[in-house]
């Protein structure tokens, strides 16, 4: 697959500890890559490095098929966690100023800026102070100066952190848009649930180590351990009965209005058509599916697990 | 890349100079000096007081009638009134008692006053006394044509200062006033370094807090960010300062002439042509020079230059050092430590560059000034006074270089102190960062 950023064996130390120890990541081209680690495990360190904002003690990164430049920050867009703007600057002034630290003309910027304004319907904000600005709308501000000089790599550290759940959904679609557009997402969050929802694959890092790499699909198979959920109308004493030969484990559940949901853990060697012949013909079986591991599971137990060492 | 740099400056200065502050403090300031120059004229002018009556009493005979009265104060000599009785005169400002002793030395002049005792009168009466005392006393000798001697005898000497420049060319050059300019520009300097100083590390510790540096430098590199606002800032302090000197300019070309009185403009004029002999002059000669010196325009301007080169280099400097520190720190009061390592040599500076004033020649004043550290504010005091322009070359050289090496520390601080927050660093932790790559 095409890939647009690889990071090999990058190592940064500051005074008396190793932010970053042999880390290495490849980020395929126009997908969502989730950056995941708890916090102090190094991924601001890592995200500086990639903006070129700080070079690391070894190791290299490559953009876009060559040595990473000072030149292609241009190429990139980042959304820091910590926002920030100047306060008493009037939005449209500095939404230009930025745009043109990223290379984009006087004029090209303002006519692309006012476009953004229009979609984000914020065009009379346009010569307010920042400080005039509740928090969600200089987020939106923001937003807008990351992607507006069409960057090929964006970097979005806790996009949705203080958006309304209307809000976060316009920034989501966004997201997802620009990725569809050809650019690629560096998604760097706490928030599992959104994980799940929009990164092709992740990197988990702990402790400056990469612990944890791949596609998000076969990650949560792998960690997945045959559970499954029947849910159905009927007395769940009996299923549980039927089953018992082939299950280790049970959670029941009770869904109200008579429908039940009983979660079934599979012995390794039982087959799983045997299971589903079985409780269909004990009880109504109105769902079927397999329990996938979630992510924020597996975030906690491999970085509970390389804790342990 | 170069033009990143250029949108940052544009961006700081604009942000400055369109401020409301900025535009007020401009325009005020020198309408706020020339008041200064004017108010003490202004209220000499109508702060007269009125005419005082004051009593002599005089036992010696020949002094009270040859106490002469002026405008503001009326002697009335009373021989036939005894003490006592004039002291009940309430009407009266004062009572002069001369006694007899006087004259041989023997006893003081008591002057009574009903009220608070002038100066300029006890000057006066001190004066004409002793006069008058001295003259009877010569009287004594018997000599003849005493007054024809007298006048032969008395001398007052004035003293012209020509600068004898290696052009060859004989301008007129005024003491005073080089002292005068030399303390005002050192202390204009050391404002300027301070405060345009300040204004680096208080906007860098800014944009720390509110983190928009993290957006910024992820599209310039934090060096290019530093110098930019470093630029940036020096060009408002450099505007500033050409207001400022094109406002007083202006001034002092159209204010100056009218507000001279008649007879010093026509010696003035006079003097510059170098047909006045100062011994004629009614004029005192020092005024006359200074005012002289202050019209011409060339002097002036070579100040005015002087002033921007080492005001630019000494704020790149010192503010490659504030910016150091407004980088390594979170909020103005932490930085109070730091900032001894600017204050202390900047007020070595000012106190060098006082003594400089007062002697721009002394071993003391060239060494100083030539120290990168120190330079700005002594070369400031000396230049007025005129010194080789070898010297002034050589020390702006030294200043310049020296910015350049304090740069490029203060980057590799920079770059590591602006994502450095909570603990308080000390110098060891800034000079660890210069080794980071």
């Amino acid at each position: 697959m095409d890939t647009i950023l690889k990071v090999e064996n990058v190592s940064k130390a500051y005074t008396g500890h190793k932010a970053l120890d042999g880390v290495s990541l490849s980020v395929p081209r126009a997908t969502v890559y989730g950056l995941l680690g708890p916090n102090g495990a190094g991924k601001t360190t890592l995200i500086r490095i990639i903006n070129h904002i700080t070079a690391p003690d070894s190791g290299s990164v490559t953009f876009d098929g060559h040595q990473l430049t000072a030149a292609d920050v241009a190429h990139i867009g980042y959304l820091p966690e910590e926002r920030g703007l100047y306060k008493k600057m009037k939005v449209g002034d500095q939404a230009l100023f930025f745009a043109r630290l990223k290379g984009l003309s006087r004029a090209e910027a303002t006519r692309s800026l006012h476009e953004w304004f229009d979609r984000f319907d914020i065009a009379d904000w346009w010569n307010r102070k920042v400080e005039e600005l509740s928090k969600g709308m200089a987020q939106k501000v923001q937003f807008i100066i990351t992607v507006l000089h069409r960057p090929k790599l964006l970097i979005f550290d806790e996009p949705f952190s203080g958006f309304d759940p209307i809000n976060a959904q316009l920034l989501r679609d966004e997201i997802l848009k620009l990725r569809d557009e050809g650019s690629t997402i560096i998604f760097s969050t706490h928030n599992m649930a959104s994980v799940e929802e929009i990164c092709t694959n992740i990197t988990l890092i702990n402790k400056g180590q990469n612990i944890l790499t791949g596609n998000v699909e076969e990650i949560r198979h792998r960690f997945s351990d045959g559970r499954y959920n029947l849910t159905f109308e009927g007395d769940p004493r009996k299923l549980m009965e039927t089953l018992e030969p082939l299950s280790s484990q049970f959670r029941l559940s009770d869904g109200g209005y008579g429908r039940h949901t009983l979660e079934v853990l599979l012995k390794e060697e039982a087959p799983l058509q045997e299971m589903i012949a079985k409780a269909n013909s004990t009880v109504d079986l109105k769902g079927f599916n397999e329990v996938m591991a979630s992510m924020n599971d597996i975030f906690i137990h491999t970085v509970e697990a390389s804790d342990r060492g | 890349m170069s033009s990143k740099i250029g949108i940052i400056i544009g961006r700081e200065y604009l942000e400055r100079v369109r401020k409301k502050s900025f535009i007020i403090t401009t325009l005020l300031m020198p309408l706020f000096m020339l008041a200064m120059m004017v108010a003490p004229a202004l209220i000499m002018q109508f702060s007269k007081s009125d005419l005082r009556t004051i009593a002599v009493i005089d036992r010696t005979g020949f002094i009270a009638p040859q106490l002469e009265s002026d405008e503001e104060t009326l002697f009335v000599p009373m021989a036939s009134v005894e003490l006592d009785s004039a002291l009940a005169m309430t009407e009266l400002s004062g009572v002069v008692y001369i006694a007899e002793g006087v004259a041989d030395g023997i006893a003081p002049v008591k002057y009574y006053s009903n009220g608070p005792s002038s100066m300029s009168l006890e000057h006066s009466l001190s004066t004409q006394i002793d006069q008058i005392i001295e003259t009877q006393r010569l009287k004594a000798y018997n000599i003849d044509n005493l007054n024809e001697i007298m006048n032969k005898v008395k001398s007052d000497v004035r003293i012209q200062n020509i600068r004898n420049d290696s052009d060859g060319e004989a301008t007129q050059s005024s003491t005073m006033l080089s002292y005068g300019l030399g303390v005002v520009l050192t202390f204009l300097l050391y404002m300027c370094l301070l405060l345009y100083g300040q204004m680096v590390m208080t906007s860098i510790i800014e944009e720390k807090n509110n983190r928009v540096l993290e957006i910024v430098v992820s599209s310039v590199s934090p060096t290019r960010l530093m110098l930019g606002k470093i630029f940036g800032i020096c060009l408002v302090a450099v505007s500033q300062i050409v207001i400022w000197g094109v406002l007083i300019a202006a001034m002092s070309a159209f204010l100056l002439p009218a507000l001279l009185p008649e007879n010093v403009a026509g010696e003035m004029a006079a003097l510059n042509a170098g047909q006045l002999d100062l011994a004629q002059s009614t004029v005192d000669t020092g005024l006359l020079q200074a005012i002289s010196m202050l019209g011409n325009v060339s002097y002036i301007l070579s100040l005015f230059g002087m002033l921007i080169l080492f005001l630019v280099g000494g704020f790149l400097l010192y503010s490659a050092i504030y910016a150091a520190i407004g980088s390594a720190v979170d909020n103005i009061q932490d930085a109070g430590q730091l900032q001894s390592f600017i204050i202390f040599p900047v007020v070595i500076g000012i106190i060098f560059g006082m003594t400089a004033a007062s002697d721009p020649t002394s071993s003391l004043s060239f060494w100083t000034s030539l120290i990168p550290f120190t330079s700005p504010m002594v070369m400031m005091a000396r230049i007025p006074s005129g010194i080789p322009g070898w010297e002034i070359v050589l020390s702006l050289v030294l200043l310049y270089l020296t910015f350049f090496v304090m740069v490029w520390i203060a980057a590799k601080i920079y770059r590591v102190g602006i994502f450095m927050y909570g603990k308080k660093p000390t110098i060891k932790d800034l000079i660890r960062w210069t080794r980071y790559k």
